[in-house]
């Protein structure tokens, strides 16, 4: 690993954190969201909120895509796996996910065929290879592995496979936080933007949250010290009285995102007027649906599904981590009747969840933070 | 799923319309999608892998520290290179 030192380098995580602090106003609390699980991973990881100082508070958003699956549509894949013939496909992280009849991994065990994929082609080739079952690809994702499912169905449709079609739950970004900016429950001075999302989107989907909300948004990379730059990108607009979208990630995000994945995702896609989020509830077009062309690839179309909202656990706070109302460890199910092995919620079912990054990394903090309060 | 996982183009393969091409994906050879940088890839070029799909091409130095980024994942990047490894996206 010749190159990666640079991005670890201690002397630099120091220098740049004492910019950092040196940008602060005294006595102002300032509260950044990352809107991406994968930043909520490597800030817990790495410790990089023990770099800031004090005052500044990074609040973790809706960014993970299992986190934010309600449970009426686990218990819809589960209605569609259970109907005779059908071989149901879906990403690993789905697999655990609790829906209000248990999660994918029971219904198989009461001898549903459902099927863990790394990709939504490898569920493109089960069809190929079982020409007398119905395979269904549970999609979910924001636009990261939408293209993905565009072209996967796009394959399909040149091949002719009729016995495939896509359960679509693919979620789109920018609703969800505009839902968040809408919330009276927080109050957020910036936003760091998703990474991988970007590579697809762009980053002038983001303009409205500076024109509109005076926000500034900068889009980050991975590493601890790209979270840590963007940061310090945030609280340099911040004190400058500036507002704009700006890209430390230059390296891999575009300005204009990908043009081939978003000319994909709008042949095969639309919005949905509405899709039920958990935690956020219904939020109007914040989600993907087969156009009218591709309609017969709708497994929503193809086979009947109870589509019933089924509310979350009593003890379930994901929504309120969801739109960082509440840390993981105020939860009060956190890391006792909800833990990785066993999840209550989503949060705590995807490694990047914050829940999970919290339970895994999170317990030195904990404890810091504990001692401010006392 | 959300993950990027770093790969080298060994080859572009004539199959699916030019759609595919053997990527060198942490030391397993793979076929990978490449239809959403089409007309833009070569031999030897570097790109960010998500579930199967390439979905931007990268230097060299990049593509390292996506794997850097990948290893601090721990368990999650065991799991994913596990899947990668059964996936067969002809
Ligand atoms: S601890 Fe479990 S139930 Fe509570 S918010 Fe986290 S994932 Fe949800």
């Amino acid at each position: 690993m010749r190159f990666v030192d640079e991005y670890r380098d201690p002397d630099l995580a120091r220098a740049l954190s004492a910019q950092i602090a040196a940008l602060t106003e005294p006595g102002r609390h300032y509260k950044v969201m990352e809107v991406c699980g994968g930043h909520t991973h490597a800030i817990y990881r790495y410790g990089v909120h023990d770099l800031l100082p004090d005052n500044i508070e990074l609040v973790h958003g809706p960014g993970c895509p299992v986190c934010v699956i309600p449970m009426g549509r686990v218990d819809d894949g589960i209605a569609i796996a259970e109907q005779p013939g059908v071989i149901l496909t879906c990403f690993g992280d789905m697999m655990r996910v609790p829906g209000g009849r248990g999660s994918f991994l029971e219904a198989n065990a009461r001898g549903a065929d459902i099927r863990m994929v790394y990709s939504p082609l490898d569920a493109l080739r089960i069809a190929r290879e079982n020409p007398d079952r119905q395979v269904v690809f549970s999609a979910i994702g924001f636009e990261t592995t939408a293209p993905s499912t565009a072209l996967t169905v796009l394959r399909a449709e040149q091949e002719g496979v009729e016995n495939f079609s896509v359960m679509c739950s693919h979620v789109t970004i920018i609703p969800a936080i505009k839902a968040i900016l809408d919330s009276p429950d927080l109050r957020l001075d910036a936003f760091i933007g998703p990474g991988h999302v970007s590579t697809v989107i762009g980053c002038r989907p983001y303009e409205f949250i500076a024109r509109e909300h005076g926000k500034p948004v900068v889009c980050a990379g991975f590493e601890p010290l790209d979270v840590l730059q963007s940061v310090h990108m945030i609280m340099r607009q911040l004190a400058e009285s500036r507002c704009e979208v700006e890209n430390q990630y230059g390296r891999v995000v575009r300005w204009d995102g990908n043009p081939l994945a978003l000319k994909a995702l709008s042949q095969v896609f639309e919005l949905r007027p509405f899709f039920e989020w958990r935690g956020l509830g219904s939020i109007p077009q914040s989600a993907l649906r087969f156009t009218a062309g591709y309609a017969r690839f709708d497994a929503e179309q193809r086979f009947e599904l109870p589509g019933v909202q089924v509310a979350d656990p009593k003890a379930c706070q994901c929504g309120e981590v969801l739109k960082g109302v509440l840390k993981p460890w105020e939860c009060k199910v956190f890391g006792t009747a909800c833990t990785p092995e066993t999840p209550i919620g989503t949060c705590m079912v995807s490694s990047e969840g914050a829940c999970a990054a919290y339970y895994n990394y999170g317990q030195y903090s904990r404890q810091r933070l504990d001692l401010q309060v006392l | 799923m959300c993950l990027a996982i770093p790969g080298q183009i060994a080859e572009l393969l004539p199959e699916a319309g030019g759609q595919l091409a053997m990527v060198d994906v942490v030391g397993v050879k793979r076929k990978v999608n490449i239809g959403l940088l089409e007309g833009d890839l070569a031999p030897g070029d570097w790109v960010l892998i998500h579930v199967g799909f390439a979905m931007s091409k990268v230097d060299e130095r990049e593509a390292a520290e996506a794997l850097a980024v990948l290893e601090m994942m721990g368990q999650a990047f065991d799991e994913e290179l596990q899947a990668v490894a059964e996936s067969d996206p002809a």
